[in-house]
Order: C-alpha cells, then sequence, then structure tokens
C-alpha cells in the first residue's frame, strides 16, 4: 500500500486527470467533426511549451500554458491565413503548420539547452508519468497529513486545478458552447457570438494539450482527446450523456492503462513495468472497439473518428 | 387630421457586393423589401440568393453595403431579426433532442452564461406544437425525415418571436404536408403583421405562396409584388435561355397548376 502510494498514487491520478481534461474537451472537437484540428493543436504547442520553459527557466505551469496558448493562437491563425492565400484544403494547411511548429519546437529544445535540465524529446514524446512520485508518503494516513500533502507532486495537483477550471468553463458556456458546435451561423444571426466560443474551445484544447503533454506525450495526446469522446458517441445520441460517458470512458483509460502498465506486470509475474503512456492509448483502443462491438444496434452512427473533411 | 407615419420597410440594402474569391456572387443590390408580407427571392442556382441573406446577418465578408433593418444596423435590431438557416448546412447527427434545438430560439431571451430556464422551455415546446412536432420533442434530430428536420427549424425560428424572418429555402426537399404546414405558418405569420422574406427555388409555388418577390442574379434584375413583377420576361432576364421551360411555368403558375414535367 505504501509502495503504491510512493510509486503509483500521483502519476495514477495524474494519467487520470490528464485524461479526463482532453476527453470532455474532445467532444467539443468530436462533435464538430475537427478531431484532426486536436492533432494539429497537440503538436503545434510545442514551440510555445519551450519557449515558456526556455523564458522562464522551470517546469512551472502557467508560462508553459501561456506559450502554448500563444503558439496554438498562432498556428490556428496561420492556418485560416494559409487557407485564404493558397486556396489549400483545410487538412493540408493544417499538415504543414502542425508538422512545421512540432519540427520548430524539437528544434528549440536543441537549441535552447532545455534538454540539458529536464525537456528532452523522449518526455515531449511520450510523458513522463514514471518521474511522478511521492516519496513523503508512509501509509494511507499521508493522505490526510498536511505535511506529506505539500510534498504531492506539483504536475498532479497543477492538473487537477485544470480539471477543476475545464469543468467551471464546459458547465458556464454549456448551452453557448452547444449552439456554437452545433449551428454556428445560427449562434452568429441570434448575437451568440460563435467565433468568441471557437476561440475559447481553441484556448481549451491547448490548455488540454499541454495537461496531457506531461502525463501521455505530444504524440498520444490525440489518443486523449479522440477516443473517449468517439467512445462515448458509439453509445449514446444524448449531449449530457455524451460528455459523461466520454468522462467514465477518460478515467477507465487513464487509470486503467496506468494500471495496466505498471502494476499488471508484477502481478503477472513479469519482470518490468510498460510504458505508461502507450498503454493508456492501447486501452482507449480496446475500449474503442468494445464499445463499437457491444453498442446499440440499428442507430444511424455516421462517425467521423479521425475528424472529417472539413 | 392626422397623417399615417410611412412605414418603415423591414430592410433595406443598398450597392450590397460580395465576392467569395474573385467573381462577385452579388454585385451592387440594391432593395427595399415592403413593410410586411410574404417576399420570395427567387433566382437561378448561384445566382446569390443565400448569399443575401447572409450578408444581411454579417455571416459573410462583404466588400460595400449598407443594410438597414426597420431603419436600424443589425445589431440594433437583432433581437426583431429571425433567421432559418438551410437544412443542409448542419450537422443533423449531432446528439440533440428535437425540443433543445427549437430552445436555441429561446436563447437571446434567456441570455449569456444562464441555463434555460423551466418557462423559455415549455415555450420552445409550444413552438414545437405549432409546427405539428409536438409528440417528437425529444427524438434525436438525426431520427427525423427531412420534412421534419425542417420543421424543426421553422420552429425554432418562431421560437425566437422575430419581426422579420429570413428563410433560406424552407421549402427544399420537404414532403407535401410538411409544404402545406409550413405555407399555413408563414401566412399567419404575415397576418400578424411579420415579414417573411424566404429564398425559393419553385417557379410554380412562388406565386401561389408569395405577395412579393425580388428576382436575383448577381444583380437585383427586378423586385415588387408577384402580380406585377413575376412576369415571363422578367422571369427570362433572370435566368437567360430556358424560355420555353419558363413560360410553361408562368403559365401554369398563372392558371394555379403545377407545370407539368418535361417530355
Amino acid at each position: 500500500m505504501t509502495q503504491f502510494l510512493q510509486l503509483d498514487l500521483a502519476a495514477m491520478l495524474a494519467a487520470t486527470f490528464a485524461c479526463l481534461v482532453c476527453g470532455l474537451i474532445g467532444n467539443l472537437l468530436l462533435l464538430t467533426r475537427q478531431s484532426l484540428l486536436g492533432d494539429a493543436i497537440s503538436h503545434a504547442v510545442l514551440p510555445g511549451i519551450v519557449l515558456g520553459f526556455w523564458v522562464s527557466g522551470s517546469r512551472a505551469a502557467p508560462p508553459l500554458v501561456a506559450g502554448a496558448m500563444l503558439a496554438a493562437v498562432a498556428a490556428a491563425l496561420l492556418i485560416a491565413l494559409l487557407r485564404r492565400l493558397t486556396r489549400l484544403e483545410a487538412g493540408a494547411a493544417m499538415g504543414v503548420v502542425f508538422s512545421g511548429f512540432f519540427a520548430l519546437g524539437i528544434v528549440l529544445i536543441e537549441v535552447s539547452g532545455a534538454h540539458a535540465v529536464d525537456l528532452d524529446v523522449d518526455c515531449v514524446l511520450y510523458g513522463q508519468l514514471e518521474a511522478l512520485i511521492w516519496p513523503a508518503a508512509s501509509g494511507p494516513g499521508s493522505l490526510l497529513d498536511p505535511a506529506a500533502l505539500a510534498e504531492f507532486p506539483a504536475e498532479t495537483t497543477t492538473l487537477a486545478v485544470v480539471l477543476l477550471l475545464t469543468l467551471a468553463l464546459l458547465a458556464a458556456f454549456w448551452k453557448e458552447l452547444r449552439l456554437a458546435c452545433f449551428d454556428p451561423d445560427f449562434a452568429q444571426a441570434i448575437g451568440f457570438a460563435p467565433r468568441r466560443m471557437s476561440l475559447l474551445v481553441l484556448v481549451l484544447v491547448s490548455v488540454a494539450c499541454v495537461a496531457a503533454f506531461w502525463a501521455v506525450g505530444s504524440i498520444l495526446v490525440i489518443a486523449a482527446l479522440v477516443a473517449p469522446a468517439a467512445i462515448a458517441r458509439l453509445l449514446t445520441d444524448d449531449y449530457a450523456t455524451q460528455f459523461g460517458l466520454s468522462a467514465v470512458a477518460a478515467v477507465a483509460m487513464g487509470a486503467g492503462g496506468y494500471w495496466v502498465a505498471a502494476l499488471a506486470p508484477a502481478a503477472f509475474g513479469l519482470g518490468h513495468g510498460l510504458n505508461a503512456a502507450g498503454m493508456i492509448a492501447v486501452v482507449a483502443g480496446v475500449l474503442l472497439a468494445v464499445a463499437w462491438a457491444a453498442g446499440p444496434f440499428g442507430r444511424r452512427r455516421r462517425l467521423a473518428l479521425a475528424g472529417g473533411s472539413d | 387630421m392626422s397623417i399615417a407615419p410611412l412605414p418603415v420597410p423591414a430592410l433595406t440594402v443598398q450597392h450590397l457586393t460580395v465576392a467569395y474569391t474573385r467573381a462577385p456572387v452579388l454585385w451592387d443590390v440594391s432593395w427595399t423589401a415592403p413593410p410586411n408580407g410574404l417576399v420570395a427571392i427567387v433566382g437561378p442556382n448561384g445566382a446569390g440568393k443565400s448569399t443575401l441573406l447572409k450578408a444581411v446577418l454579417d455571416l459573410v465578408p462583404r466588400l460595400s453595403r449598407e443594410v438597414r433593418l426597420f431603419g436600424l444596423t443589425l445589431d440594433q435590431a437583432r433581437r426583431r431579426i429571425g433567421y432559418l438557416p438551410q437544412r443542409a448546412s448542419v450537422d443533423w447527427d449531432f446528439p440533440a433532442t428535437a425540443l433543445q434545438v427549437v430552445a436555441q430560439g429561446r436563447y437571446p431571451r434567456v441570455g449569456w452564461l444562464r441555463p434555460l430556464p423551466r418557462a423559455e422551455r415549455e415555450r420552445a415546446r409550444a413552438a414545437l406544437a405549432e409546427v405539428g412536432m409536438a409528440e417528437f420533442a425529444d427524438r434525436q434530430i438525426g431520427q427525423l425525415s427531412g420534412g421534419q428536420q425542417q420543421r424543426v427549424f421553422l420552429a425554432r425560428a418562431l421560437a425566437l418571436e422575430a419581426d422579420l424572418y429570413l428563410m433560406d429555402e424552407p421549402f427544399a426537399g420537404v414532403d407535401a404536408a410538411t409544404e402545406r404546414a409550413i405555407v399555413e405558418v408563414l401566412r399567419r405569420l404575415a397576418a400578424e403583421g411579420r415579414t417573411v422574406i424566404a429564398v425559393h427555388h419553385d417557379l410554380a409555388t412562388a406565386p401561389q405562396y408569395f405577395d412579393h418577390v425580388l428576382l436575383l442574379n448577381v444583380r437585383a434584375i427586378a423586385a415588387g409584388p408577384m402580380a406585377s413583377t413575376f412576369t415571363a420576361e422578367n422571369l427570362a432576364r433572370t435566368y437567360g435561355g430556358r424560355l420555353s421551360l419558363l413560360e410553361r411555368a408562368v403559365a401554369a403558375a398563372q392558371a394555379g397548376t403545377r407545370p407539368a414535367p418535361p417530355p
């Protein structure tokens, strides 16, 4: 038990919170057939994160999130500009911009010297859940012990705060977001500013990307963004239930994936743990397959899992 | 003896030009809609009919414009304006019920950041009943027929309680029963003194359903009361060639029947 608290609790919670943030936001992307935009932003935020790290010299969340938001908005504007100037289709414009931004981020990691500290390419690509440990824990009592809790990994508590903020924003703008997702023209006509709402979605997605960054790395962010919403969409036709089920799926993939990677190998006598980020994505895939196989039949399901054409 | 005030036109556009990429979609359109009644916008595909409605609502960028609604700017008049978008413009797979979509028409009265009060939900339910869809309130919109989806959109527009409605092809792809139901609603709106400006495709039914017409083909070709404006000559100027078909349509319309299908 103490070993679980010391080695696994913080990481498991971090994985769960990150998947929850991404999974909830992912609904807004899936329902507007823009899941690919999530992929684009998750890559495009990298140079912003590195810049935030470089400028502040720390891994504290606020400068990284600020940098990520800047990069996400810059990438979104650049995609729009590129489409207008070159009349490229949306997918091509996104592909060019997000791979360019991601490459810029990798170069920045190298030249900024960030990799010498603890922001290296490996942790960017695969996350670093395994680094989240709580050595101050000495037993279940530590969960109520302020001194021990003070040493709880800051990444996990930051993720908890981000999750609460996300929930608050989703609840506050519940009907506005739904309207902007369903019919932006009508929203605009009645003065409900869908452009401001899509900017809010953009900011939320970039926050979610940073959040998931530490947990699962930038490659697998897209799994956390798309899978919970896609799983829920296979099971329900109701908007609120969609969000509820996606939250359940996010917890299952975050906590379940971590458990399979870190704890199951020992339980089955395997000598070493598995990569948590990879296992989270694998669990998400398995859940999606189960949802597809067991989901209600006979219902019309034209799903754009990988994002729509526009 | 007092002089009755001049009625304010529901919509005035002057020198409206819209271009998407290179060629203009609308070119220097100036038009004043009548103060009330049912108005059809008629013209061939690509004539800029939908774009005219969108330009009035600021949904597309305009190169030049002067738009007045009841003599006011869009922002000042927004609460009096209702919009019914083309049915194909949204994703009907979206996880929402008919009632949730209609309730969007009450959002301006609810305001930002507030959940929908029960009274407003009941108003939305009443709007749904007005179009004969009461029993489908809790049905997911993807499971409705095309005509039923169109009625949901109409109910959402009704829920806005607007004085001027801009409707983009309200009759597109609907069954006969829905068409009758929509006509009934439009006539009632007109009888209440409201204005409906609708993009309309069917030349045969235009004179039956509408009192006024704007013939549009990038430019405004002709506008005025249906009887004096919807003539074979004006239609020919609007549509270019294809005269014989048009003449048949007009003749049929004047006889009050639908044209026979081409041989």
